[in-house]
């Protein structure tokens, strides 16, 4: 009897689920451990090399050697969550879900899908038509389009990790708002017409917008987790070293209050050349950000920072060049004005209340 | 001969898709023409909005992710219908990995 129980049980659950289970449960664990210990670490680390923190070298070092673990530890973390999170949500099932809705709330629902949906800008343009043919309004697709890269893992992994929980909701709720805003605006424009035309003729032919349930073991989804680790942090782990490198120069041997007179709440100008110097920038994202962190410990004010930071992500000229392929250039120029201004007011709104 | 097409704007994701299915293929000896498919019309035709895209004799069998070696192996050995009744003869060895 206890043996038809016993090869009952990895029946039910699977024996392969099981294992996995306990594997996630044993990589939490040692998560948790090395994140609680890094203080710890970083001035083991000092007193092996011998080096004092009291002086400027010492301590922009102790900075690099604590920031550097605990933002990729954050970011694995982060990543694999999303990545698990990104085998529920296809952007099939997301389309599926925004079809038909009414300004207003489609926008509402595309911006927040938007974050939990997996998006590459690469199939930006399939996806945009996609969602035109499947009788998505013009101005949810924007909203969506503006909310799925720039409301990204990284960035949040990075803005917790750096600026603390705060900051990162603060951060996810405006851009929310620029996207909801933005797509509203754009969709109350009536802009069909500036869809190049053959995307105008396609998108004359519906689409069902119908999802074929794909169910995905858990071991898969775990799976689907770390190849989304190997992915992203392979790709930004770099970039994130020698930024909080830099950082930690800055940390050390820039002046206090160095950068208020540039960067400062008196400054009203510093928000929109943020925006506009962040517009160019793109993948660089994950390593301007710990710089950005150093300047803010030195005066810059954070509405400032923020701007910039939703402008580097949320408006690049390699996506620009991909939706150019779909949209006529005054549909672009209204597209990157509108984000920019939100993102503007975002600073400004900032810079006033906090 | 099967034929695999990989769907895709020609972007990272999609040539390690590429690669990898190149490589099963010549791991496993199939008989499989691969293509690469750029063109957005074209991509549209297969209502795929996610690339790049694994489509095996004109079915879309997986989109938006780049499977792993064996989920690529089991899709490109799969019968198109009805393997279980017809082809019995390789159940012995634990199978193939296709259906059921």
């Amino acid at each position: 009897m206890t043996q038809g129980f016993r090869q009952h049980l990895p029946r039910v659950f699977g024996q392969q689920n099981v294992q996995w289970f306990f594997s996630v449960v044993v990589g939490a664990l040692l998560w948790m451990l090395l994140y609680n210990n890094l203080e710890g670490f970083a001035s083991l680390s000092l007193q092996f090399a011998g080096i004092a923190r009291a002086n400027r070298f010492g301590e922009a070092l102790y900075f690099f050697l604590y920031e550097v673990p605990k933002v990729l530890l954050l970011l694995t973390a982060v990543v694999f969550l999303m990545g698990v999170v990104h085998t529920f949500i296809s952007a099939e099932r997301t389309r599926a879900l925004l079809s038909g809705r009414r300004t207003g709330v489609g926008n509402v629902m595309a911006a927040t899908l938007g974050i939990v949906t997996p998006f590459c800008s690469c199939s930006a343009v399939p996806l945009f038509i996609g969602f035109l043919q499947a009788g998505v309004p013009l101005g949810v697709t924007f909203s969506f389009l503006i909310s799925a890269p720039m409301i990204n893992e990284v960035a949040l992994a990075l803005l917790f990790g750096m600026f603390g929980w705060k900051v990162a909701l603060l951060y996810t709720v405006m851009g929310l708002a620029v996207a909801i805003i933005a797509g509203m605006v754009i969709g109350k424009l009536q802009m069909e017409r500036f869809l190049e035309e053959w995307v105008q003729k396609l998108q004359e032919r519906v689409v069902s917008a119908e999802v074929e349930g794909e169910s995905m073991s858990l071991p898969l989804r775990i799976r689907e987790g770390l190849h989304h680790v190997r992915d992203i942090v392979g790709k930004v782990w770099l970039y994130i070293v020698v930024g909080v490198g830099l950082g930690a120069g800055i940390h050390g041997y820039v002046p206090e209050n160095f950068m208020a007179s540039l960067m400062g709440k008196s400054v009203w100008w510093s928000v929109p050349v943020a925006v506009l110097i962040g517009v160019p920038m793109y993948s660089n994202a994950a390593g301007i950000l710990p710089v950005v962190q150093a300047l803010l410990g030195k005066g810059a004010a954070l509405g400032t920072v923020m701007a910039f930071m939703m402008s580097v992500i949320a408006l690049s000229a390699p996506e620009m060049i991909i939706l150019r392929k779909v949209l006529k250039p005054r549909l672009i120029a209204l597209f990157a004005g509108v984000v920019a201004l939100g993102i503007m007011l975002v600073g400004f709104v900032f810079n006033l209340v906090l | 001969m099967k034929k695999v097409k990989i769907l895709g704007s020609g972007c990272a994701t999609c040539n390690q898709l590429v690669d990898a299915v190149k490589a099963v293929i010549a791991a496993e000896g199939i008989n499989a023409s691969v293509e690469k498919v750029e063109d957005i019309q074209q991509i549209m035709a297969y209502n795929v909005i996610s690339t790049p895209a694994l489509v095996v004799d004109e079915r879309v069998l997986c989109k938006g992710r780049v499977p792993s070696r064996e989920e690529i192996k089991e899709m490109l050995m799969a019968k198109p219908q009805g393997c279980c009744g017809s082809h019995g003869t390789k159940s012995s060895g634990g199978g193939s990995g296709c259906c059921c």
